[in-house]
């Protein structure tokens, strides 16, 4: 049941690389991440890839794979054809390092830029009540396992550099709305969402939500709702009044 | 070289290195975490299942003292009890405190941590997200450590003033100072630069040692660095013969054998069976456990529904007792094609309450096996899952017997005797991870200006630098699949005599092997490298637990003896402690008699139900305690 599988995976470092041709040994029921280990044991042992889980749960093997961002860990090889050759690069909207491993510390650093969790002073741990129904909405967008694929996709920044300054991504911005929508979070959040991380610049394109490997409804369910607050107080009639009268 | 001066050097970030950090911190400790991954990638994302927290949300009747039963039970009474009753007291507290940060539980009607059943633990009592809990941890953590930066941002106007992220970077040596701790020397991943850390304390928090075995659920960077690093360093390991092999692992296809399938699938009405149908864990309840567990499938089913009235079906059971039926069976004939046994939840909920209590398992298999588990049954084997054994500290502080070195987490060893129970691992993180942050602050402060040096760099850096300089040497890759089949085979699920020795023989060959290594290619990003520079780890703790292994001549939890089938009271009290040389050599493991449990605690058991472990001399000891409380 096993093949000679026909692989292309970029090799390079330092803002320089190249394509590599291989063939490779494939068996029944692998993945892609599987053939790279492979590549790695027999014939480029120091072929760098990213990895832990290998169960789609820690989000290290980001790749593109034929030019789509993917896990290496979850793309079964029976999805592709025999004789087809499989190419495998980098993400492209990060540094390359070296071969398939890129800097992703744009990622940590918007992190950072997020004000974190804010609940009430006067609720003790353990105090916490809170409806099932209630935690849901946040609770989708905290399945996300931080591979970056929604900041790889996004073309705000895969083809704007200059943009990573000034926005956050999907993730952060799904970060952002997973803390307006906690039931026990009292810190303002729309203002900034706007004006400090970026929001206004997502068009919707919903890149983001199709690469999300844990089908997290990014652009619906945390985008959008996200915008549509950040609206509703930008252009509340009233608050703009309040606005106003407050600044004379 | 690269130089960082820190209080408390924190190796690993997985749930018990990261709370352990944030400790430090809370206690004004300058404080490094170093990780061999990304910052929140640590294997801590896989577990599922929950954290067990005699909270009493769903069952009121559910404490400290239940859970403590549960535990020592599990351990079939080897654990180190003061571990144990810390444990059960703290980790409501330490569940709490993570609602605190952010963190978002399943809730129960009332608006309260909802909890789950699991295997050995009498009350539901697991908090749980769905099945991704562990993840849910690492994040709420990781985001605590980020607000703490934040913090520290506002104050100091650098968010790395007191604790700072050394993320893929790989710590291969302790320093030392004569007999202390003086911080620890490691490569960046990366450009394959080496750095020094200068620091008084480090706390190893680095996880397990599954990669030695070719069947797991570990990932690649369970490679026993602490339990390594702390033999090298002079410190001990205990009860390395302890090893869990979970019992249900996928078995196909082959890229993913080992992978875990969560415990909730039991937990939530899944039963196994075997190719003639039969629900065979009927036939394989131990006797110490005949009286908790229920004779018949209708029992067994009622229990899911009213707890009160019925005993838990058997599938239940801890998991090395499930993981031994299971082998059993697939040794009799009676497995499944691909060489497990068949779980089932497709016939016993329906589809829709599957993809809301299972959600990552039936993804996990639908994008892996392509097996939807809502419409037919998993095929499952046994994994190795978790190591029992690890660094000897004091319950109370995390303290090793070198000054300056902690351990907390999976690299520690005690807590969970010869077998954990599921759920008990993501709580030890988070009790065990504090107090080993406060042991290692406190210590710290104990020193006041004294501080220690820092020696023995240069040896450290020939020693990591080796693999890249030698010529014409053997491919590490093949090293290291030889020690895992070997490990896998020999030394496994069900241990021999013979085969355990013959493991050993191999094991000295692979010893000398693994010197011989070449990694070709740079220093930059060079996982052949890397694997070269894991190999002296897996093989020092491997030798620990085949040696360890060879002398209990019992079989107790996650150590199973085909020519000792039994369990001894005698053994019960011996703790195998093993030691090794700086350079690795002279693996030495010893005998230590286990502590006797304190009156209160042991009074906290039937008499006879003790008398299925204990000596007559201990149960006289308990008889006397007995009679001092009446």
């Amino acid at each position: 049941m096993s093949y000679k599988g026909k692989f292309r995976v970029w090799r390079g470092e330092g803002g320089e690389g190249r394509l590599e041709d291989f063939t490779v040994e494939v068996n029944e029921g692998e993945v892609v991440l599987d053939v790279i280990h492979r590549l790695q044991a027999t014939q480029a042992p120091d072929l760098a890839v990213r990895w832990n889980c290998k169960a789609g749960k820690c989000g290290s093997c980001s790749m593109e794979i034929n030019g789509k961002p993917r896990l290496g860990c979850m793309t079964r090889m029976s999805t592709f054809t025999e004789d087809e050759t499989i190419t495998v690069t980098p993400m492209r909207t990060f540094p390359v390092i070296k071969d398939l491993v890129t800097d992703v510390s744009y990622n940590y650093q918007k992190a950072r830029e997020i004000p974190s969790f804010t609940p009430p002073k006067d609720v003790k741990p353990g105090e916490y009540r809170m409806q099932q129904i209630d935690v849901e909405r946040s609770q989708e967008f905290r399945k996300c396992i931080e591979c970056f694929m929604c900041n790889n996709v996004c073309h705000v920044i895969r083809d704007h550099e200059e943009n990573k300054t000034h926005f956050a991504g999907p993730r952060f911005l799904m970060r952002i709305a997973e803390l307006d929508m906690h039931p026990y979070d009292v810190a303002d959040r729309k203002d900034s969402a706007q004006e400090d991380h970026g929001l206004g610049y997502c068009n919707i394109t919903k890149c983001c939500t199709e690469v999300c490997p844990e089908h997290i409804k990014i652009t619906d369910n945390a985008l959008i709702p996200m915008k549509e607050r950040v609206v509703d107080r930008k252009y509340d009639p009233l608050v703009w009044l309040g606005n106003k009268i407050f600044r004379r | 070289m690269e130089r960082h001066e820190y209080d408390v050097v924190v190796i690993g970030a997985g749930g018990a290195g990261l709370r352990a950090a944030i400790e430090a911190r809370q206690q004004g400790k300058r404080t490094a975490i170093i990780c061999k991954s990304l910052f929140g990638k640590a294997h801590t994302v896989m577990a599922e299942g929950g954290a067990a927290a005699a909270m009493g949300n769903v069952n009121s009747d559910d404490n400290w003292m239940v859970h403590f039963r549960d535990t020592m039970r599990g351990g079939k009474f080897l654990n180190n009890w003061r571990m144990a009753e810390l444990h059960a007291k703290e980790a409501p507290d330490r569940v709490w405190e993570l609602e605190a940060w952010g963190a978002l539980f399943d809730r129960t009607k009332d608006g309260k941590i909802s909890q789950r059943n699991f295997g050995g633990h009498e009350y539901p009592r697991l908090a749980h997200v769905g099945d991704r809990t562990g993840l849910e941890m690492i994040r709420t953590l990781q985001q605590r450590v980020v607000a703490l930066q934040q913090e520290d941002f506002e104050v100091h106007g650098d968010y790395e003033a007191y604790i700072k992220v050394f993320a893929e970077c790989t710590v291969t040596r302790l320093l030392k100072d004569g007999d202390a701790i003086s911080g620890a020397f490691a490569y960046w991943r990366e450009t394959g630069k080496f750095i020094v850390f200068d620091a008084p304390a480090v706390v190893l928090a680095t996880g397990g040692i599954g990669k030695s075995f070719v069947v797991t659920s570990n990932s690649w960077e369970y490679t026993g660095d602490g339990h390594a690093l702390a033999l090298l360093a002079g410190a001990n390991l205990i009860n390395m013969e302890f090893i869990q092999f979970h019992p249900t692992g996928m078995v196909w296809p082959p890229s993913v054998r080992g992978i875990l399938v969560t415990e909730s699938v039991r937990g939530d009405g899944g039963v196994l069976t075997n190719s003639e149908g039969r629900r065979f864990m009927f036939d394989y309840i131990p006797d110490v456990f005949k009286d908790k567990y229920a004779t018949t499938e209708e029992e067994g089913d009622r229990w899911y529904t009213d707890q009160a009235n019925n005993r838990r079906p058997p599938e239940l059971l801890p998991r090395d007792e499930v993981a031994r039926a299971i082998n059993a069976e697939v040794k009799a004939g009676r497995g499944s094609p691909q060489g497990g046994v068949f779980l089932d939840v497709s016939s016993r909920l329906p589809a829709a309450e599957i993809i809301k209590r299972l959600p990552s398992m039936h993804h996990q298999f639908k994008e892996l096996a392509d097996v939807d588990i809502t419409a037919e049954p998993m095929q499952v084997g046994p994994t190795c899952h978790y190591v029992m054994g690890g660094v000897e500290v004091d319950a109370d502080t995390g303290a090793a017997s070198v000054p300056g070195l902690f351990a907390a987490g999976e690299v520690s060893g005690g807590m969970h005797g010869s077998n954990r129970l599921g759920g008990n691992s993501l709580s030890d993180l988070l009790v065990f991870g504090r107090r080993a942050g406060a042991g290692a602050a406190a210590y710290v402060d104990s020193l006041g200006a004294k501080r220690p040096q820092v020696t023995g760099v240069e040896e450290a850096h020939a020693e990591a630098l080796a693999p890249l300089e030698r010529q014409g040497g053997e491919n590490p890759y093949e090293v290291h699949h030889e020690l895992q089949r070997t490990m896998n085979d020999l030394v496994g699920i069900i241990r021999k005599e013979n085969e355990v020795a013959e493991a050993l023989q191999v094991v000295e060959k692979l010893k000398e092997r693994a010197t011989n290594t070449t990694a070709p290619g740079g220093k930059i990003y060079n996982p052949g490298w890397h694997l070269a520079i894991d190999l002296r780890n897996m093989l020092l703790v491997s030798e620990c637990v085949a040696k360890a292994a060879l002398l209990r001549q019992e079989s107790r939890g996650g150590h199973t003896r085909d020519d000792y089938p039994a369990m001894e009271p005698e053994w019960r009290r011996k703790l195998l402690v093993c030691s090794a040389k700086p350079d690795g050599s002279d693996v030495q493991v010893v005998e230590k008699t286990q502590v006797s449990m304190r009156g209160d605690l042991i009074t906290l058991f039937d008499r006879a139900e003790l008398s299925k472990y204990l000596t007559e001399d201990e149960l006289a000891e308990y008889d006397a305690a007995a009679k001092e409380l009446s």
